[in-house]
């Protein structure tokens, strides 16, 4: 489709970024857990696409929160769990 | 007790096939009778004695335990003609729909198939359950989508199931129905490996088992047949049904063997499979139900383990205690808020295990001497062999004399045990709180009103459950975690749920108003009921006669290092506000150094579900258990200052003066010429619609507008400068003890405007709701109206309005409370395994993460203040002081 939106600059898209490896050996550490312990996300899911995350990733979602301000959550890139073949 | 060591590590369901049912029958059911002359069961009968030993010293011929013992052992039906098993239609047409009308296979090219195959099999390996089972629905779809065979090309036709259990197949000219033999021949032709594809597993449910020819009859211990005193025996249902079945498959068996017509033939087989799916389950849609003789209806396999009574969640899962009673509940003011009232009859029969050591043996024996019925006693002595002595046939001296450290005496519940006092429904976990025993006379369990609200009990009938723990470590448990005081404070926001209502809260006006001054005699009174035992503080007016206020008096339990300062519930009525400390209308809390200087109490400060309020600091400042002894001593004196003033309400204080009704018929007057004026220009067809709605729309919001909201408030405009603060009613209203202004403008203005679903009244004959009016009338009148309040009295027609508006409430609350009951049990059943880590992260007992903090800044809720973690406006507050 031409003229695109890149989803990214929609405001209630949050930022989201792919965590280093050497990053993400540390955040596995420090929570002391495998990382199909973590929440998962669909690798066709439309932001992870966008920042080009791979199966394996682990992503970094920077959010506002009503409680918090803003929060900070991970999640594991997984095959794409919805659709298939 | 031995302990079991092996874990089940899975579980796996599947279809019986027609050999295991006969490999694991004892017997051949064969005949409809089941009693023979002398009322023993008959070989061959539905009851036949070989499916285990139901009778008292019946010795089972089968594996010769006796009843005890004896597990049961099924038999079997041969059916004359197979019949389709109603549970499993929807796979039936599935398996159906997927393969190949001529050769049995699976619609789907050989190469794709074997690499479908591999895929599966992969995700097996990789333990992807969910992936796994959203291929096997693809691959359904696939194959359901094509019509022409890849292997053998065949068109297959079209299957198509009439609910509950015929199949039909759709050629181009007609519709033809399969028989089950057809459908059965079908489903043997799938191959192994096809079945795997389309999600099923051939080892322990082939498709073809799903249309059953031998049909398993259960044990006769899983339907007991029941004597009554007349000497009938009646029967289990699943009994009677299999008599059914019998029946119907012996004269389906002689048709066929005579040869008789097939429209015969067919009836009969409809029947045999009409009554082997009710007995499986009686409640199918698309059939009529089965039923006895009496035209109850017959419980089928499903029902009995269907719902919540069924054997799963009321059996299984389904929970029963021993030391726990029940009764209905009464107030008593007079306990503390963590007691509760035990009737000595109830204590007699709960007891609690103790242990007896040198300290307690004196006190033991002589609760062992009482024995069983007099009550500070015992019911059961435990020696260290573990003998248990029953106190009530034995000589209870000699047992008293035989105690030693050692032994375990179970002695009645005393003043000062702890125990569960519970609720339903016990949504929360505020619905089962601990209380300290305290044994009274009378049969009524009793309750300091104050807890009212957690439990959400009130004393229509109420009844109330209470448990006693048996162990040291659940006495314990329940002393630390789950004692009232440690539940005032609500775990939702972190606000007091427990508090005043009703006369404590009017008893807090009466007693910290203004006008109020007590004599020495009276402020005593009311300080004696709290225990306090220190001198009267210096009076607050000396001449000419000494007098006391309420203010002071409340003052004395407050900490002389508390401070507080916020407005009242009646500074919310515009008229009675005040901004700052020089106050006319009392209506600002100011509490200096522990000195009640301004302000009354009233539903704001010491009611219940008021976070911020003047309970909420002090709880959070001095503890719960300061919390608890203020509730328990100055709550008390609240009401009885009730008392002393004599609270009350009649029909006068809602009596309105002359002019203030005339002034109120004026204004119903009005009201009504306009709304006669807007019919009046909606019948010329000169009224201006409302945006988006039609002209009968706009006319009905016009005038609703009218005669509810503009009307009632120019009413209550009227009627607040009539009732001033001296007035009970408005006591109770404006202190948010009981009732708000507009019950007050209902009672002594009017009711005004009835409304079902926010419209006027309009059901009920053609055209008018009542036959009182004309055809076509919608005048104000007509429609719902009332210009009565209830100190006038409504007349008939009026009180029927009422009534129907008050019934849309009722049906409302029927309907949220079933609405919200069911989505409660499916959020815990989701939530029930969410757990806090010491590290903050919320996680689901295989340790997956859900919250990497939990709430995202780890706050408690019931340590917080409405959510946040600190209040800096009551920090400031605090330091200013």
């Amino acid at each position: 489709m031409e003229g695109e939106i890149n989803i990214l600059e929609h405001e209630l898209v949050p930022k989201h970024e792919i965590v280093p490896p050497s990053e993400a050996v540390e955040l596995l550490k420090k929570l002391g857990i495998e990382p199909w312990q973590l929440p998962w996300i669909s690798a066709d899911d439309p932001v992870a696409k966008a920042i080009g995350a791979k199966p394996g990733d682990i992503i970094r979602i920077i959010r506002k929160s009503p409680t918090a301000g803003e929060f900070v959550a991970y999640r594991y890139v997984v095959v794409e769990v919805t659709k298939k073949s | 007790m031995s302990v079991l060591t092996t874990r089940i590590s899975r579980i796996k369901f599947g279809i019986l096939s027609p050999d295991e049912i006969r490999k694991m029958s004892v017997t051949t059911v064969v005949t409809t009778d089941v009693y023979d002359n002398d009322g023993l069961p008959i070989d061959g009968g539905v009851l036949d004695r070989r499916m285990g030993a139901i009778e008292p010293g019946e010795t089972c011929p089968v594996c010769g335990n006796t009843r005890d013992s004896c597990p049961g052992h099924f038999g079997h039906i041969e059916l004359a003609k197979p019949v389709i098993h109603v549970s499993f239609v929807k796979y039936i047409l599935m398996y159906l729909k997927a393969t190949c009308e001529s050769c049995g296979r699976i619609k789907i090219p050989e190469n794709e198939r074997q690499e479908y195959l591999k895929l599966l099999r992969d995700l097996e390996e990789l333990g992807l359950t969910y992936l796994k089972k959203r291929f096997h629905e693809y691959i359904r779809k696939r194959a359901t989508s094509t019509s022409t065979c890849p292997h053998c090309g065949f068109q297959s036709r079209k299957i198509k199931l009439e609910r509950p259990y015929t199949f039909y197949i759709q050629s181009e000219t007609e519709l033809r129905k399969l028989t089950p033999s057809e459908i059965r021949e079908r489903l043997e032709k799938i191959p192994d490996e096809d079945v795997i594809l389309l999600g099923g597993d051939p080892k322990s449910a082939r498709p073809e088992w799903m249309v059953l020819t031998v049909l398993p009859v259960p044990p006769r211990t899983v339907r007991p047949s029941i004597t009554l005193e007349t000497g009938i025996r009646s029967e289990d249902d699943l009994t009677h049904k299999l008599v059914d079945i019998v029946r119907v498959n012996n004269r389906l068996r002689e048709h066929i063997e005579s040869g008789a017509p097939r429209a015969i033939i067919e009836e009969e087989w409809e029947l045999l499979q009409y009554h082997v799916a009710t007995y499986i389950d009686n409640e199918v849609s698309g059939i009529p139900v089965a039923r006895h003789r009496s035209g109850k209806v017959l419980k089928g396999i499903a029902q009995r383990l269907k719902g919540k009574e069924g054997r799963f969640r009321g059996d299984l899962r389904g929970k029963r205690v021993d030391f726990s009673a029940r009764t209905v509940v009464s107030p008593d003011p007079s306990l503390s808020i963590n007691e509760v009232g035990v009737p000595e009859e109830i204590a007699k029969i709960l007891t609690v295990p103790e242990r007896v050591t040198p300290w307690n043996i004196d006190f033991l024996r002589k609760l062992v001497l009482n024995g069983p019925e007099k009550w500070p006693g015992a019911n059961y002595v435990i020696r260290p062999d573990g003998r248990k002595i029953s106190l009530k046939y034995v000589d209870r001296k000699a047992v008293a004399e035989s105690l030693e450290p050692g032994f375990i005496v179970e002695r009645h519940l005393l003043d000062g045990d702890i125990v569960l006092f519970n609720r339903q429904p016990s949504l929360h976990r505020i619905s089962v709180m601990a209380h300290v025993v305290r044994v009274l006379p009378y049969k009524t369990l009793r309750l300091n009103p104050l807890v009212c609200p957690p439990y959400n009990a009130d004393f229509d009938g109420d009844e109330m459950n209470l448990h006693v723990p048996q162990g040291e470590e659940a006495r314990a448990e329940a002393r630390i975690l789950m004692l009232v005081e440690k539940h005032i404070l609500t775990p939702r926001y972190g606000g007091p749920i427990i508090g005043g209502l009703q006369d404590y809260i009017s008893g807090a006006y009466l007693l910290t108003v203004k006008s109020t001054v007590l004599t020495k005699d009276k402020a005593a009174t009311l300080l004696s009921v709290t225990g306090y035992k220190g001198g009267l503080p210096e009076p607050a007016i000396l001449k000419p006669r000494e007098y006391w206020t309420g203010k002071q008096l409340v003052s004395l339990f407050l900490p002389k290092d508390f401070s507080y300062k916020r407005n009242t519930k009646i500074g919310s009525a515009s008229a009675l506000r005040c901004i700052d400390e020089d106050c006319p209308h009392d209506s600002l809390i100011i509490v200096k150094k522990g000195i009640l200087l301004e302000g009354v109490l009233d539903k704001v400060s010491i009611g219940r579900e008021e976070p911020e309020s003047l309970m909420h600091w002090l709880i959070k400042d001095y503890g719960e258990d300061f919390g608890r002894t203020f509730m328990d001593r100055v709550y008390k004196m609240f009401v009885r200052m009730c008392e002393i003033y004599g609270f009350t309400m009649s029909y006068d204080h809602l009596v309105l003066s002359r002019e203030a009704r005339s002034s109120i018929d004026n204004l119903i007057k009005e009201e009504l010429k306009e709304v006669e004026e807007l019919i009046q220009l909606y019948r010329e067809g000169k009224l201006t619609p409302r945006p988006g709605k039609t002209l009968e729309e706009s006319l009905e919001d016009e005038i609703i507008d009218a005669l509810s909201k503009k009307l009632l408030d120019r009413v209550a405009d009227v009627i607040t400068q009539h009732f001033k603060l001296d007035n009970p009613v408005v006591i109770m209203a404006r202190t948010g003890a009981r009732g708000n202004p507009v019950n007050l403008t209902q009672m002594s203005g009017i009711l005004g405007q009835q409304t079902v679903r926010g419209k006027r009244l309009t059901r009920g004959f053609k055209g008018r709701m009542l036959p009182h009016f004309k055809p076509g009338d919608i005048g104000a009148e007509a429609r719902g109206f009332i210009k009565a309040g209830f100190v006038n009295g409504l007349n008939p027609v009026e009180m029927f309005f009422h009534a129907a508006a008050g019934r849309e409430g009722l049906i409302d609350t029927a309907v949220r409370t079933s609405q919200s009951g069911y989505m409660q049990r499916r959020l815990i059943n989701a939530l029930q395994d969410l757990r806090v880590f010491y590290d903050g992260t919320v996680r689901v007992a295989n340790g997956e993460i859900v919250q990497l903090l939990y709430g995202e800044d780890g706050v408690d809720p019931m340590k917080s203040d409405h959510g946040k973690a600190v209040n800096i406006d009551r920090i400031i507050e605090k330091l200013l002081a």
